[in-house]
């Protein structure tokens, strides 16, 4: 008897539980996503209505402001500047895996002199604030005469210049028995076809991981191409965006910047919708040793 | 040049290291390794090695892309400490990051924490959660965060409709700065993720044990959690320190570093004088400085983590000091 009541008790208590931290958890779900929500619901709306309104779903409807925000109020429009933006993003995404791969391997599966020391640099670079480097690199591109080109921006991927995806990958590769190259090798499998015929498949999810976080942290970018970008004509969509931003004064067609701000972000919402596990679970594979 | 060096001895030494010892019992050489690194060897030298060493001779200098690079000593390092631009950039840097890395941290693990217990859905919300995270920095976060904080913005509009007085989010220096400090928390879902994958791993027989003991759940996190958590949460630490004193982005383009230079943090001053004015050797005297600080507050976080941070397969297990 005693016994029943007890355990109706902690159930009771139980749910009770659940319904508070069910409360806090949209509470915060809201916090986190209604601003979004709010602004997609602004892009349809009139001007007056942005500045009247909590509620996101708009009075009046309107496709206007995507169809001003497209023309983007340049000479070029949005489809321009969206070209531009995977100019550099898909050539950096290609070269940042293949280089990562590469020098993951190298350090996770063979011996070489100095390995101790190269690998501490690895990791030092990691911690190593990047704003002490771009003085020097903007002058180093401008000695080569490729300022204001997409090369600044995409070249140095192809030599692994991101160590996280370096780390993150080398911390994947211990993970694999190193028996699984090894007999692979014995079966008359040279290095470089270890690592193409039997490595790659078995760390796809990891490159995948790094493609995407490469894919996102480009498409984002804005110091990079505020820096070396001038020309409008190249300009990538983050900066393109920006200046019309700037050219936009208070009270007018707001809604067009808005409009604008969400077609801009359609590419990294989707990719990430296409694949959140990746992204979630990708995160934690480098930085947290088991 | 440093390719052909590497690639050099590959081919000199292979036949020689057949007999040799057991790792290369497959004929290998010991360069071999260095050649799936070159890329990343030659990415170091060129884009990270040279670079600094580079910054820290223009810090030297006089150098205004027209004329060559003029040494003047420690000219810049002097004239920074008496420029009041310079000095309030500092004063608000450090505001920021005192503002921004506790406030992320506490709410990171704070929300890591309820989504580690078992609910139904609860991938959902961890979903939900990462999604500012991912759109970082861009600019269009920077246009909604401009919107919502407006005078008659999303954030004013609730606080009227709590029964709150508006605030002029953009028109002080000190709110201005929390609006983008704010925006730093609410992006607060890979911190939150590395803090989950940690709390997943933590051994449940611990807390049985102190349940058992009659412990109480509050006294659980203090005394279990946070000591276990520890190596995760310093890591967490250093990164966040790192990236909010180079912070640029979202003052650059939400408050453009005002009003009155409220949020004009030390990387605006830098980019400005480097691709505005020109003075790349001031400039680079500045990065120097910055980075200094970052060094010296990284490597207090190393030593002050040996009296916080428990590593419990080191023998040091935070059960024994529970004890």
């Amino acid at each position: 008897m005693r016994n029943t009541e007890y355990n109706a008790r902690t159930l009771a208590r139980k749910r009770i539980k659940s319904v508070v931290l069910y409360v806090l958890l949209i509470f915060v779900a809201i916090v986190m996503l209604y601003p979004m929500v709010w602004l997609f619901g602004a892009s349809f709306k009139n001007n007056a209505e942005i500045h009247s309104s909590i509620w996101f779903m708009p009075k009046s409807f309107s496709l206007q402001p995507y169809i001003d925000g497209w023309k983007t109020g340049s000479q070029y429009t949005m489809g321009h500047y969206f070209v531009n933006t995977f100019k550099i993003v898909i050539p950096r995404v290609i070269f940042t895996v293949i280089s990562v791969t590469l020098t993951a391997y190298g350090f996770a599966r063979f011996e070489f002199p100095f390995k101790k020391q190269l690998f501490a640099l690895l990791i030092g670079t990691l911690l190593l604030p990047n704003i002490i480097l771009r003085i020097p690199s903007y002058l180093m591109w401008n000695w080569f005469h490729l300022l204001d080109t997409y090369a600044p921006l995409t070249l140095p991927a192809l030599f692994a210049t991101d160590a996280l995806f370096v780390f993150m990958l080398i911390q994947f590769f211990r993970g694999i028995p190193k028996e699984l190259d090894e007999a692979a090798r014995i079966d008359g499998c040279g290095r470089f076809m270890t690592l193409i015929r039997i490595l790659v498949p078995v760390i796809k999810p990891a490159i995948t991981s790094i493609a995407l976080f490469s894919f996102m942290w480009t498409m984002n970018d804005f110091m990079g191409p505020l820096i070396f970008i001038s020309s409008v004509e190249k300009y990538p969509i983050t900066i393109a965006l920006r200046m019309s931003m700037d050219a936009t004064g208070a009270g007018y067609d707001e809604n067009r910047i808005i409009a604008m701000s969400i077609v801009s972000l359609i590419p990294s919402i989707v990719v990430f919708m296409c694949a959140q596990s990746q992204f979630i679970d990708g995160i934690t594979t480098g930085s947290v040793k088991g | 040049m440093s390719q052909a060096t590497v690639a050099k001895p590959v081919l000199g030494t292979q036949p020689g290291k057949k007999s040799g010892k057991r790792r290369s019992r497959l004929g290998e050489s010991p360069y071999h390794g260095l050649l799936y690194i070159t890329p990343w060897l030659i990415g170091f030298l060129v884009f990270t090695l040279y670079p600094i060493v580079a910054s820290f001779y223009l810090s030297f200098t006089k150098y205004d892309l027209v004329s060559a690079p003029k040494f003047i000593g420690l000219d810049n390092y002097v004239r920074m400490f008496k420029d009041p631009v310079f000095r309030k950039a500092l004063t608000v840097t450090f505001q920021y990051v005192i503002w921004e890395v506790p406030l992320k941290l506490a709410f990171s693990l704070f929300v890591a924490m309820i989504l580690n217990m078992k609910l139904r859905g609860i991938n959902f919300f961890r979903t939900a959660y990462y999604i500012p995270s991912i759109l970082g920095s861009n600019v269009a976060i920077a246009v909604l965060w401009k919107f919502i904080f407006q005078t008659n913005g999303l954030v004013n509009q609730v606080l009227n409709l709590l029964g709150m007085p508006s605030v002029g989010w953009f028109g002080e220096q000190f709110p201005a700065l929390i609006t983008i400090v704010l925006l730093r928390v609410w992006e607060f879902g890979s911190t939150m993720v590395i803090f989950l994958a940690a709390l997943k791993s933590l051994p449940q027989d611990v807390y049985e044990a102190a349940s058992v003991d009659g412990c109480t759940k509050f006294r659980q996190f203090f005394r279990i959690t946070i000591p276990l958590l520890s190596p995760t949460i310093f890591f967490n630490f250093v990164m966040q320190l790192i990236h909010a004193f180079q912070e640029f982005n979202a003052p650059y383009l939400i408050t453009k570093g005002g009003p009155q230079k409220g949020t004009y943090l030390l990387p605006i001053l830098i980019y400005e004088n480097t691709f505005k004015y020109y003075k790349m050797g001031y400039a680079a005297a500045m990065s120097w400085i910055l980075f200094i600080i970052i060094m010296i507050f990284t490597a207090f976080a190393f030593k002050g983590s040996k009296y916080w941070v428990f590593y419990s397969d080191d023998g040091k297990g935070a059960g024994e000091k529970d004890a």
